[in-house]
């Protein structure tokens, strides 16, 4: 090794303090959770804790605020926006979207938040007010990895991020028509494309495909198989 | 004079230092990058609305796909996030061949960036020699889930088979005759374990062979210090994980941080770059080549103390065996379920990351206790680092954009999913 000359530091090999099992997980959990209480206060919709991560709901109205405060507050810190997705909960069943508070409300969007500082994860829910025309705060202005995850989930789910600085589709075809990722929208598709020999080009048709499913999609009611019932 | 004016310019989808399908738009001043603009998606499968419309074993063989060049973390990922929800363990042993392949993964993965950003900036031999040793990786890959690439391997509960008491052998041919045959055979007398521990034994020389060529190269330093400079602070606001990370020098490794399966087990070390430049960031990865060599001589060792079982002997999630399954009415209908209905997964959401070789990739998912999955969402770790482009490029000259490609690792597998 000392063949190189490297510029690189090497870690102590040993990082026992910040070491993550389950009962250190289960502490610093419960007081994120104190912490998200006291620092978010009325803006806080509610407060879950599944599998050992936290996920909280946020209204629309308060996103980019409290975005801010996750970020600048010392004690939360999240200083990393990991992941941004949107989802569409049409077809989540009945008691469980009541049982996670949708209130029939169709698109949200989940925030999942990193602080590398503190060491710890949160998931934030927001859930768009309108089914036809979601529209959800950009956190571009607070989390710059943002601004491709928002144009994602406008690409595939249609929710309108406000203020985002180029709001544009970014994985589906240049002119594609719809929100693929919709449960409304047909995994076939609608259109394909294939070359045409008599224009010489490559042309659009309505889909030649059959909708198929060949495994079917069963959703077992509880204390199902059970002897005693 | 004649008015000066901005060029655009359009980089790709089919330029080779576009790795694979990136198409860039740049606005130029001369040569000077002034703008650009990565147009992705050419290569978007729609990976997770095809998850939502296949059971949960149907959709491992669709990780492999994503990025290619690291199979079988990708399907860590996933795997993890179904453990999690279903709430089931996973056996040692099959937690250390876990830990084994991530890291053999890992070096793949390196070997085949080396290989690719030496050429992308001028270094033709480099490409040569990492896939002279992918070649041996590969066949690890065969020997232990019979493809040399698109693996399938991680099952949820474990791994799909112990590991292999033999190699497969080359054959002599017209090329290479019985006596140079026997040559390339002479490490493959032995177990999968015993190939892979020559593999760790021959794999630091190697390293050493790269650094010769590249580490005090002249060329290569001119091309590569103080391209792309990231601060810390900038890099964890744009999302960034793994070796862009610690290139910037930031301390940050979910194997060390935030340990899953027997990491916490396993002495490593990570590497922090000091300048944030593309050199730091290939001086981290060379150095994780080493690392990862060392966790793989940990599990090798452990491996072959420790005999058991490789998969959860919940048959609910993992089918039973199938002399079992031939004499057990109960077992042939837990096989039978498991194969045409598959598992159901208790509702609820999740997110499960692995310290991919590229940076955190993160499964999110959600189940409504179907057998399939309601939502599964890809947290790609490249997808994040080419939004950064723009900045990472702006100000640079035209043949830093694909420094900076090359850099940041580009797969497009798991960035259009």
């Amino acid at each position: 090794m000392a063949l190189f000359n490297y510029k690189i530091r090497l870690t102590a090999p040993t990082l026992s303090h910040v070491k993550f099992n389950s009962m250190s997980t289960s502490f610093q959990q419960e007081n994120l959770a104190k912490a998200l209480y006291s620092v978010l206060a009325d803006k806080l919709s509610s407060l879950q804790a599944q599998n050992g991560e936290l996920t909280i709901v946020v209204h629309a109205d308060d996103i980019c605020t409290v975005s801010e405060t996750l970020r600048d507050n010392p004690v939360l810190g999240f200083d990393t926006l990991i992941d941004l997705c949107g989802i569409d909960y049409s077809t989540y069943g009945d008691t469980l979207s009541a049982k996670n508070s949708l209130r029939g409300k169709r698109f949200a969007a989940i925030y999942h938040l990193l602080s590398v500082n503190l060491n710890h994860r949160l998931r934030v829910r927001v859930l768009a007010e309108n089914n036809d025309i979601p529209v959800i705060d950009s956190v571009t202005e607070i989390w710059p990895a943002a601004n491709w995850f928002e144009r994602e989930a406008f690409d595939l789910y249609g929710i309108v991020f406000s203020g985002h600085p180029d709001l544009r589709r970014i994985l589906t075809d240049y002119g594609f028509i719809g929100n693929p990722f919709r449960k409304d929208f047909p995994l076939t598709g609608y259109v394909e494309m294939r070359y045409d020999a008599e224009q010489k080009r490559v042309i659009y048709q309505p889909v030649s495909i059959e909708p198929r499913e060949i495994t079917p999609h069963v959703i077992r009611e509880e204390h199902y198989g059970d002897s005693e019932s | 004079m004649a008015e000066i004016r901005n060029y655009t310019m359009n980089f790709g989808p089919q330029h080779p230092a576009a790795h694979g399908v990136l198409r860039l738009v740049l606005e130029l001043d001369g040569e000077v990058v002034r703008r650009a603009d990565p147009h992705i998606g050419l290569l978007h499968r729609a990976t997770e609305k095809l998850a939502e419309n296949k059971t949960y074993i149907q959709s491992v063989p669709y990780m492999d796909r994503l990025d290619y060049v690291s199979m079988m973390v990708n399907e860590h990922a996933y795997v993890m996030a179904i453990e999690k929800l279903l709430e089931i363990e996973v056996p040692l042993r099959a937690q250390y061949i876990r830990v084994m392949f991530d890291e053999i993964t890992r070096i793949l993965n390196h070997l085949l960036w080396i290989g690719a950003h030496a050429l992308d900036v001028g270094a033709m031999t480099m490409f040569l020699y990492a896939f002279r040793e992918r070649e041996d990786l590969m066949d690890c890959y065969e020997a232990v889930s019979g493809a040399r690439m698109h693996a399938a391997y991680y099952r949820p509960g474990g791994v799909y088979r112990d590991l292999p008491d033999t190699m497969p052998q080359y054959q002599s041919s017209k090329i290479h005759n019985e006596k140079q045959t026997r040559i390339r055979n002479a490490n493959r007398e032995g177990s999968l374990l015993d190939f892979i521990e020559d593999f760790t034994n021959r794999f630091p020389t190697y390293v050493d062979e790269y650094e010769t060529l590249l580490t005090d190269n002249r060329i290569w330093k001119q091309r590569l210090v103080d391209i792309g400079i990231v601060s810390p602070e900038r890099a964890m606001a744009l999302g960034f994980t793994g070796p862009m990370l610690r290139g910037s020098g930031v301390e940050w490794d979910l194997r060390k941080k935030q340990p899953y399966e027997v990491y916490d087990q396993m002495d490593f070390d990570i590497p922090v770059g000091v300048n944030g430049d593309c050199y730091d960031r290939y001086l981290v990865r060379m150095e994780e080549f080493r690392q990862s060599n060392r966790i793989i001589k940990q599990c090798v060792d452990w491996l072959r103390k420790n005999p058991g079982p490789v998969i959860t002997n919940n048959h609910k999630v993992a089918p039973p065996a199938r002399v079992d399954m031939k004499q057990n009415m109960e077992e042939m209908i837990h096989h039978f379920k498991l194969f045409t209905e598959g598992f159901h997964v208790p509702p609820g959401e999740t997110y499960a990351a692995v310290e991919h070789p590229k940076g955190e990739f993160g499964i999110y998912l959600v189940s409504n206790g179907a057998n399939k999955p309601y939502r599964l969402k890809i947290r790609a770790p490249g997808f994040a680092h080419l939004a950064a482009m723009d900045e990472m490029s702006r100000g640079h000259m035209i043949a830093d954009v694909v420094t900076i490609i090359g850099t940041q690792d580009i797969v497009f597998g798991e960035i259009d999913r």
